[in-house]
């Protein structure tokens, strides 16, 4: 390789690797701010890295599995309670709203809204979050991870407003 | 080592390569996603969680994989057309970027109609979904500094540093789902192991993801024979290239 090939290389080379340290600092120091969303155990026990913990009535999001058979609705309108779990710590979810078709007992949960107190979080928004495990409807049955889509009757929708 | 490479540095040799390839490519194309579309829309089994939604799998997927390897290979030439001053290397980045765009584009698309239906939202800034809207830009900003010189080797000098400052952004992309809490899903087909998808829904998406491949080898090629007879128009060669096309 002739000298100014050579130099043009390690000029680049080394721009590359300046800019990736660079990038790399920011994120880790921005990393929780990268975050989208708090896990129960992070809102009990603080942050793993920082210790930083939501405080009462600050707005966050909330993610964990739904606790199977905490799910409660009120059989008059849409109002909806259930517990978010991550690790052993439990968060108390109030919504009112239309659940996502993929809501169901033991998914991975998002919930939008404000800390309430402590363990309780009045949502403003639910999203389902799905793995990245696709099958068949027979081979999830024959594994017991069937699938209902949450259903409301008319009186319940009409009680919304 | 190198020494059966260095024909194709002339622009007239690869010129005529490309030509050769462009039929293969298309009839590849035409074949895999002709099998592979009509496959997954009639025949693969709905998933038991998302039903019918999850078949955008088979464009959003592909589609989002090669957004990032598009970029990679444009950095690659990038870089060694910087260091080996390659006018070549300027032609095919500048034939790639825009090829490049759409990929990232149509990724976007399709996940932002995925995600109303599963997740409830359209879009959401978490880190997968803003690192691949950065990727837009970043083949938005190359496009564009390609066309910002009335000199076209500066600009492509231009386009070729940010190309190669832009690849930071591919790792972050990649991994994000890993790094931080998204609410995109994980890797399910492009992690180390076993992909996480029934066989008979994993076997439709490599014949997209190869369609889709076939697709972009034929677009680029064609892409990239109109980048070189426009920066060789003055050139002998592409005279005669242009009175043979007028006999026939």
């Amino acid at each position: 390789m002739n000298p100014r090939r050579k130099k043009r290389l390690t000029i680049i080379v080394s721009i590359i690797t300046a800019i990736g340290v660079i990038t790399g600092l920011v994120l880790y120091a921005l990393s929780q701010n990268i975050d989208l969303f708090y896990t129960p155990s992070e809102i009990i026990n603080g942050k793993d890295d920082s210790g930083i913990k939501p405080i009462i009535g600050q707005r966050i999001r909330v993610g964990g599995l739904v606790v199977p058979g905490s799910v409660k609705r009120d059989p008059d309108n849409l109002k909806v309670q259930f517990d978010l779990t991550n690790k052993g710590e439990m968060i108390r979810v109030k919504y009112d709203g239309i659940l996502p078709d993929l809501f169901r007992e033991g998914q991975g949960i998002i919930a939008n809204g404000i800390l309430t107190e402590s363990r309780l979080l009045t949502a403003s928004e639910v999203l389902a979050k799905h793995d990245e495990n696709y099958m068949p409807k027979e081979i999830a049955e024959s594994l017991g991870e069937g699938h209902k889509i949450p259903e409301y009757s008319e009186e319940q929708l009409n009680n919304k407003y | 080592m190198w020494k059966w490479l260095h024909p194709y540095a002339n622009p007239e040799v690869s010129y005529h390569f490309a030509g050769k390839l462009i039929p293969w490519f298309k009839y590849l194309t035409i074949l895999l996603l002709s099998i592979g579309l009509v496959w997954v829309l009639l025949f693969v089994p709905a998933d038991y969680q998302q039903g019918n939604s999850f078949r955008i799998f088979y464009i959003h997927v592909p589609t989002a994989i090669l957004s990032l390897s598009i970029y990679s290979t444009m950095a690659v030439i990038a870089f060694c057309g910087l260091v080996w001053q390659l006018k070549l290397a300027d032609a095919s980045v500048a034939a790639i970027a825009p090829v490049g765009a759409v990929f990232t584009a149509i990724a976007l698309i399709t996940g932002a109609a995925w995600g109303r239906p599963t997740w409830g939202v359209w879009w959401i800034w978490d880190a997968r979904l803003t690192s691949e809207l950065i990727l837009l830009f970043l083949y938005l900003g190359v496009i564009a500094l390609h066309s910002s010189f009335s000199d076209k080797s500066q600009g492509g000098k231009a386009a070729s540093i940010l190309t190669l400052v832009g690849v930071i952004n591919i790792p972050i992309i990649k991994y994000s789902v890993e790094w931080w809490n998204t609410l995109h899903q994980g890797q399910t087909v492009t992690k180390l192991g076993a992909p996480s998808m029934a066989s008979e829904m994993y076997w439709p998406f490599l014949v997209c993801f190869f369609g889709f491949v076939c697709f972009l080898g034929w677009i680029i090629s064609l892409r990239f024979r109109t980048e070189v007879l426009s920066r060789n128009a003055m050139r002998p060669w592409v005279k005669s290239v242009a009175e043979l096309s007028e006999k026939k």
